[in-house]
């Protein structure tokens, strides 16, 4: 490395320490380097600019407006309102329910299956993984209307529970909370197996064995090895499920039927409605801070591509 | 069938008949995932407006309904002309910016890999808020290009991540190889690089497609007018009434995410799509 001729590029980092013991012109060699570098970075400037000019500055427009007030001025009206206004505070206790309760079912059934699919062998394993990843790629709007249409009072589950005499009143289903956590469980359930299964297969099974070894029944040796080993997928999978919740908007306006209002839901009646930037502004950083405070406190025991990566 | 029962299912030797609760869970759980979004594909060909399963009477009318509609069929051609551009856009200005973070080596990549994968974590109400502020005054309200580039930054966050994990195990001395036998950088980019990693690219592509053709709320907002996509207006309908025209639609919108999947695979390679 250190005889190829001296070009703009190409020099690697052990090469050029060797380099620079060597050639008499070692300052102007590192700034070649780091112009070579910094023009590669540079070809990652159309997306930065894009994400700049479509997310980033429209959303810190959005942050100012939040501080002005109907009549114009400097004001925290907006925040304010959100403390003292009962409404508010009953949308960001029905947001945090569906969030904690949609994160919380999502692990009670989806680490079991996971469970069972990372113990098959990998054909079997592969083949049951498509009931996870079909959903995942089906439009999330296609989902909730299945859920919509199956759920409803004339709907499939209704009339066969009826007709099977389970009971005799069609249930209301849809339209209010219940239907709102189905849909929800079943939309982000994908996001949680999918880490999760990864923090297993990764597992070496000759852990369980070596405990079963030294005497440890199967229910410790699955809580004291086995299970702390999937942690960082749980968490992984369950921090990504919390934050898609936080701000989520389709399922609840649809299965919700205005009976399950959440912060986004909030926004969007703002401003389609109501037309009150101001107040849509405010709700919107609150839901932003919230969000990067998660992610925040949760990057300090796990990498950012972890968690949108899904674990590993 | 007994001795299957008593035989040991894992290594601290509980038994399949010990774990027949867990078989019988994961069936129904893995039944319960799948079902309720096919279900939809026989109910749409129901002749019922309360889209009967099975269905009594079998008909086309609400594939006749989507069909003869001019305004599903205007948002139809604005879905999948908004999907191929995003798919156009976001998958070579996704390529170039993974392929610049992995090579640059300069102190902020890491700052700006963050920056790259925001649009995935920022609240997509927030998203289609700004977007609709931000159109609005650069008159891009209602139109394809704004379209296009909004769901661009959607996408671009599935581009960087696959491209970048493609990247990863790609051995970057096989460029320089190139290029120490006189190959310009873009060449061995091209000649060299890419081929290898063309299997990251055309999933990342797919990706892109159905990011936007999925796409909901930042449709919702910046979509109308002359350009409504499919899935806004699908997200009206369902707001008024249930329609079983959109019963056709969804079974529609099905298939072609099932020949994404197939595509994936076929052409994605070993790699399971989605970065996992």
């Amino acid at each position: 490395m250190a005889d190829t001729p001296l070009t703009d590029s190409g020099i690697r980092r052990d090469g050029r320490a060797r380099a620079m013991a060597e050639r008499p012109n070692e300052a102007g060699l590192r700034r070649d380097g780091m112009l070579e570098r910094l023009r590669l970075y540079g070809l990652s400037s159309p997306a930065i600019l894009l994400i700049l000019v479509i997310l980033v500055l429209p959303v810190g427009w959005l942050f100012y407006v939040s501080f002005i007030g109907a009549d114009g001025s400097f004001s925290l009206e907006n925040y304010e309102r959100m403390i003292k206004s009962k409404s508010y505070t009953r949308i960001f206790m029905t947001t945090f329910q569906v969030s904690f309760l949609t994160t919380g079912l999502c692990i009670l059934i989806g680490y079991p299956l996971a469970y069972f699919i990372s113990q098959l062998p990998p054909r079997l394993a592969n083949l049951c993984l498509i009931t996870v990843l079909l959903p995942f790629w089906t439009s999330l709007l296609v989902r909730t209307y299945a859920w919509l249409v199956l759920l409803q009072k004339t709907g499939l589950i209704n009339t066969w529970a009826i007709s099977l005499g389970l009971w005799d009143e069609p249930l209301k289903l849809v339209h209010n909370m219940t239907g709102t956590l189905i849909g929800m469980v079943h939309i982000m359930l994908p996001f949680l197996i999918l880490p999760v299964y990864g923090a297993m297969r990764a597992i070496d099974r000759d852990f369980m064995k070596a405990a079963a070894n030294l005497g440890a029944t199967p229910k410790r040796a699955f809580w004291t090895v086995f299970f702390p080993l999937t942690t960082p997928g749980l968490f992984a999978g369950s921090l990504m499920v919390f934050i898609l919740c936080l701000g989520f908007f389709v399922t609840p306006a649809v299965l919700g039927g205005g009976k399950v209002i959440m912060v986004s839901m909030k926004i969007v009646s703002n401003i389609e409605l109501f037309v009150n930037w101001g107040a849509a502004s405010a709700l919107g950083v609150v839901l932003l801070v919230l969000t990067v405070a998660i992610l925040w406190i949760a990057s300090r025991f796990l990498r950012l591509e972890q968690i949108a990566g899904g674990g590993h | 069938m007994l001795n299957w029962f008593k035989s040991p299912a894992t290594e601290t030797q509980v038994t399949h008949g010990q774990r027949l609760w867990l078989y019988v869970l994961s069936v129904i759980i893995m039944v319960l995932l799948v079902t309720p979004t096919l279900i939809v594909i026989p109910m749409s060909f129901s002749d019922s407006q309360y889209l009967e399963f099975p269905p009594e009477v079998w008909s086309t009318r609400w594939y006749s309904n989507y069909f003869g509609s001019d305004e599903w069929m205007l948002a139809t051609r604005t879905s999948i002309k908004t999907a191929f551009l995003t798919m156009l856009v976001a998958t070579p200005v996704g390529v170039l910016a993974a392929y610049g973070l992995h090579a640059s080596n300069v102190r902020f990549v890491r700052a700006t890999f963050v920056l790259m994968i925001t649009p995935m974590m920022v609240p997509l109400v927030l998203v289609a808020v700004g977007a609709f502020y931000a159109y609005a005054r650069l008159n891009l309200l209602y139109t394809i290009p704004g379209l296009v580039m909004a769901h661009t930054v959607l996408a671009l966050p599935l581009v960087v991540i696959v491209i970048g994990a493609a990247l990863k195990s790609y051995d970057m001395s096989q460029e320089e190889a190139a290029r120490s036998l006189g190959a310009p950088r873009w060449k061995a980019f091209l000649t060299v690089t890419l081929p290898q990693i063309r299997f990251a690219v055309v999933t990342a592509a797919l990706l892109s497609f159905l990011t936007s053709f999925d796409e909901v709320v930042v449709a919702m907002f910046v979509s109308g007018g002359d350009n409504p996509t499919l899935t806004r207006n699908m997200f009206n309908a369902l707001r008024d009434q249930i329609d079983p025209t959109i019963a056709s639609i969804s079974t529609m919108m099905i298939l072609v995410t099932t020949l994404m999947m197939v595509l994936a695979q076929i052409f994605g390679g070993q790699k399971q799509p989605g970065g996992h």
